[in-house]
């Protein structure tokens, strides 16, 4: 997991959340961050824009930390996305 | 205060094309659910939705007229006309001047709107179909019952996301109870199968890839459904008086707001507006035997549903029968209300309780009698019918046999 990946995720959630970066580590859990599970909903849509992947429902049902999202994410865009639903975009 | 029946019923949605052939689904516990026609599904994480099958506007308006109604607006009118002429409603003038029409809608004509702007964004025309606004706005169902039948009297739609059909029979009903109304035309319709709309649900992540299984463990969300259902209100000894005959009453409506989440529901709010109805009803919450549930299927619902149901009735929910219709005629959306009361009404009527179909697997924290996949024999007394909205907006009816 790339210095680079954790920044570009916790960025995602900073803004999609409207909180500062700095209080998103790696370590943090969706609880202690406030994310409810339609704030879920938004973070997977601007990651998934951000990354140009799609992250299917299975898998993002599962998420409930930024480390899992970013394991998530790496799996997605080192894989491709052989699991997820066919794309257009 | 008059005491309110049901004299007539009619429905159009993927379980019949009349309020027989509904009914006949509900007692055999068959689903409508299958793959969606109405739009291109491939490139969507779902693929099946409850869509009236192959439906064409042709058996029921000339083009020029269908040319003016959005496919929801359309469901309104066919099932007013079938409602209206199930009650043998004997029109004079005073009686088209008085009477009510209250209708439900979440999307409206949302799928003319999408079609429309689809044309100006991606396709680069330069304008507009002209019709795109009146055959968008959801009050549409309601005027085109009104010009069906020349009522001139209160007309108007309520917008309550997946509680608007209940809204407005509640709305109904206590119009018609308190006299202001001698006749009321209400219930719901929708007809969201356009791309932009599903696409817009499938962001949401609630929509299931596979079925509706309300209560059940492996259930992985709901199921979009489509259609309309209208029900013809007038108070008891009226109705008698002229012979009708009465499928159910109306008897309490309760409405309450959790002032808590934009989309996750609230126990507490539920509970409320399940207290509220069977206060309304006059009723003992002992006196409830069957509950339509709002049951969508999703995770959240199912288990905040029963919860709010225990702390409702106590000791008495291990007593309750309690279904989710959804499960064979799909989340109608702002038809959901009127298609439920529907199920409510028939099941009454003809002495059974509609049951939960797709069901696979008892799950411990939804773990009332959700009636598994097989209709019931039973004769219900009362019977509550639930809708919770997203925005926390919930309304519940109450039906007497």
């Amino acid at each position: 997991m790339s210095d680079e990946l954790i920044q570009r995720v916790r960025t995602v959630i900073a803004n999609t959340q409207r909180i500062p970066v700095e209080k998103i580590t790696i370590d943090s859990s969706f609880q202690e961050l406030g994310i409810d599970s339609m704030d879920g909903v938004n973070i997977l849509f601007a990651l998934e824009n951000e990354f140009n992947i799609t992250i299917p429902d299975e898998a993002a049902k599962q998420i409930r930390d930024v480390r899992q999202m970013i394991e998530g994410v790496e799996k997605l865009i080192g894989g491709g996305t052989a699991d997820a639903a066919p794309v257009t975009s | 205060m008059h005491r309110v029946a049901v004299t007539g019923i009619g429905v159009i949605c993927a379980l019949g094309r009349n309020a027989d052939e509904f009914a006949g689904a509900l007692r055999e516990g068959r689903s409508g659910i299958r793959p969606i026609q109405g739009s291109d599904c491939s490139t969507l994480r779902f693929r099946n939705g409850a869509e009236v099958a192959a439906y064409d506007h042709h058996p029921y308006f000339d083009d020029k007229r269908a040319d003016f109604m959005d496919r929801f607006a359309q469901f309104a009118v066919i099932a007013a006309r079938e409602a209206v002429a199930d009650a043998g409603v004997e029109w004079t003038p005073e009686l088209r001047e008085s009477s009510a029409i209250i209708t439900g809608s979440c999307v409206g004509g949302q799928a003319t709107e999408d079609a429309g702007f689809h044309n100006v964004y991606k396709m680069g025309q330069t304008r507009v179909h002209p019709l795109t606004i009146p055959k968008t706005m959801a009050n549409a169902g309601a005027s085109h019952i009104s010009m069906e039948f020349g009522i001139t009297g209160p007309s108007f739609t309520i917008s309550t996301a997946c509680s608007s059909a209940s809204h407005a029979i509640g709305q109904a009903f206590w119009m018609v109870r308190s006299g202001m109304a001698p006749m009321a035309i209400t219930g719901g319709s929708e007809a969201p199968f356009s791309y932009g709309i599903l696409k817009a649900w499938e962001a949401l992540r609630v929509v299931s890839p596979d079925t509706c299984r309300p209560f059940s463990k492996d259930r992985t969300g709901m199921i979009l459904g489509e259609g309309g259902a209208m029900l013809v209100l007038e108070p008891l000894e009226a109705a008698k008086a002229r012979g009708a005959r009465i499928h159910a009453e109306i008897v309490g409506f309760g409405m309450s707001s959790d002032a808590c989440h934009i989309t996750q529901p609230s126990a507490d709010g539920a509970a409320r507006a399940m207290r509220a109805a069977v206060c309304d009803a006059h009723l003992m919450p002992e006196a409830i035997a069957y509950i339509n549930a709002h049951g969508t299927g999703t995770q959240a619902n199912d288990l905040t549903e029963t919860s709010a149901i225990r702390a409702v009735f106590g000791p008495h929910a291990e007593r309750l029968a309690v279904s989710s219709t959804k499960s064979m005629h799909g989340h109608a959306l702002g038809a959901a209300g009127a298609l439920e009361a529907m199920a409510v009404i028939l099941g009454m009527r003809d002495g059974f309780v509609p049951p939960t179909a797709n069901y696979n697997e008892p799950d411990p924290e939804c773990d009332l009698d959700v009636v598994p996949n097989a209709a019931r024999t039973a004769q219900v007394e009362y019977a509550i019918s639930n809708s919770f909205a997203f925005g926390g907006l919930n309304a519940v009816l109450a039906f007497r046999r």
